[in-house]
């Protein structure tokens, strides 16, 4: 098929995803939140359930008045949600969602993707600096600091699957999952748990931590900290320009939790399913992952407290980065012993 | 090999400009909708309600600039890792698992030895 309209479709197609994705995280987020905290959360817009919520916070923003501090560096105040999105929809690309269906499996797959997620992190920083706001600035510099800290340890947990499977390419990655033999003497259901769930048990536990930070939630959101920096480094955005920001918090869940799973969980796989089918089940099978492991981060973000600024950085340089290097000289070791 | 080549960075280019795309559509698409009255307070920055004291990039003692660095060592170092931890299988099955491993051993005991130096220096610690 034509190379252009085939790019037409793959976007169509990842939009399709990325945007109701993330529109049901946030509800998600809105009503077990709730359910949490013996409320009963959104009731009314959309009938039942109040499923329409999102919709109507979206609809709500679109119509505010767009503010521009006039203190404000105007353009790098203007550019950063573009750079936001921009690096949230490139993290895309490399994501499988079937034997076949992937958008692009580029060869350096997951270290794309490492270099792509901090793109992000410059939007926020630009967004923190050029607000002309002290909240903002004091917001953005957290951003930054907290984001450096657990760039590490997100890349140290990957460098043990890379280690396992022995490519970088997504694919391939899953493909060695699916490949992978438990000893002979176990019974064959076994091959049913995603190998590196267990065989990287600290790599994942290390990666969700540090996509937790990544994504500056609960307990990690200090650049945001309401009740000490207002909102931080969005503290003079409104409307339109706040509601990107918001989306690409949560379209960056998504694209988290799917190379979560597509890197520990096995992503599209599943057992005992020929390739053919699989390249149309592994979007659903990959898309479940995604929301178990998304109602996981919206578990701890209502049950834990905030950290404080140097608790954070003691957690990543003190435990998170030694705990990597380790994992990396037992995965090395492991492998070349079996 | 070279349509493969462009075709990557094409498809991670075209990516990005909808990214890019979904903004400025939403924000056009706001632009017909939402009211537009500017005046001097709404443009002034929020501090709690009052006006604003001093300029808005006031200074900090930003405690966590040498994180920076350690970072800049440490990224640095990890790109390192990465080759390695593809070519360890194929070590591994040329009956050179041992030598690759001892290799990287030492190099992330000189890591460790940094961060080690740099905890100890007290770059953790706030008073």
């Amino acid at each position: 098929m034509n190379f252009w309209l085939l790019l037409l479709i793959k976007v169509g197609l990842v939009l399709g995803v990325m945007l109701p994705g993330a529109l049901v995280i946030i509800f998600g987020e809105l009503k077990i939140s709730a359910h949490m905290q013996s409320r009963i959360g959104p009731y009314f817009a959309g009938g039942r359930f109040g499923w329409a919520q999102p919709l109507a916070d979206g609809l709500k923003f679109m119509q505010k008045e767009d503010l521009v501090p006039a203190d404000a560096d105007d353009r790098v105040y203007k550019l950063a949600p573009y750079v936001v999105l921009m690096g949230t929809l490139a993290l895309f690309v490399v994501l499988p969602f079937g034997p076949e269906t992937v958008a692009r499996d580029l060869d350096l797959g997951i270290f794309y993707v490492l270099a792509v997620s901090s793109l992000s992190t410059l939007g926020v920083l630009m967004a923190g600096w050029s607000s002309a706001n002290k909240y903002s600035l004091i917001g953005g510099l957290r951003a930054a600091a907290q984001l450096i800290a657990y760039e590490l340890p997100l890349v140290l947990a990957v460098i043990g699957v890379a280690i396992m499977a022995g490519s970088l390419s997504l694919n391939d990655i899953v493909t060695a999952q699916a490949n992978w033999q438990w000893f002979d003497t176990l019974p064959t259901w076994v091959n049913i748990i995603p190998p590196y769930m267990i065989l990287q048990a600290v790599g994942l536990v290390i990666f969700l931590t540090a996509s937790l930070a990544e994504l500056s939630r609960i307990p990690f959101d200090m650049p945001i900290a309401e009740s000490e920096l207002t909102m931080g480094y969005l503290t003079e955005y409104s409307g339109l320009r706040f509601t990107m920001f918001f989306l690409g918090e949560y379209a960056g869940m998504v694209a988290m939790a799917a190379v979560a799973a597509t890197l520990f969980l096995g992503g599209y796989w599943l057992p005992f399913v020929s390739d053919d089918v699989l390249n149309f089940v592994g979007p659903v099978v990959l898309l479940t992952k995604v929301m178990l492991i998304a109602f996981v981060f919206i578990w701890l973000r209502w049950t834990f407290p905030r950290l404080r600024e140097d608790q954070l950085q003691t957690i990543a340089w003190k435990w998170l980065i030694p705990a990597g290097l380790a994992n990396i000289v037992l995965t090395g070791f492991f492998k070349v012993v079996f | 090999m070279l349509d493969q080549y462009f075709g990557d960075y094409i498809t991670v280019f075209v990516f990005m400009a909808v990214g890019a795309l979904l903004v400025g559509g939403g924000l056009f698409a706001s632009s017909l909708l939402r009211p537009d009255k500017p005046s001097k307070t709404k443009s002034e920055v929020y501090e709690c309600g009052i006006d604003p004291v001093g300029g808005g990039w006031s200074q900090t003692h930003i405690r966590y600039y040498i994180f920076a660095l350690l970072f800049l060592i440490f990224d640095v170092e990890a790109i390192f890792i990465f080759p390695w931890a593809i070519k360890v299988e194929d070590f591994a099955l040329a009956d050179m698992g041992g030598f690759i491993l001892v290799e990287m051993v030492i190099f992330i005991a000189i890591l460790v030895v940094g961060l080690v130096y740099a905890i100890r220096k007290g770059v953790l610690r706030w008073e």
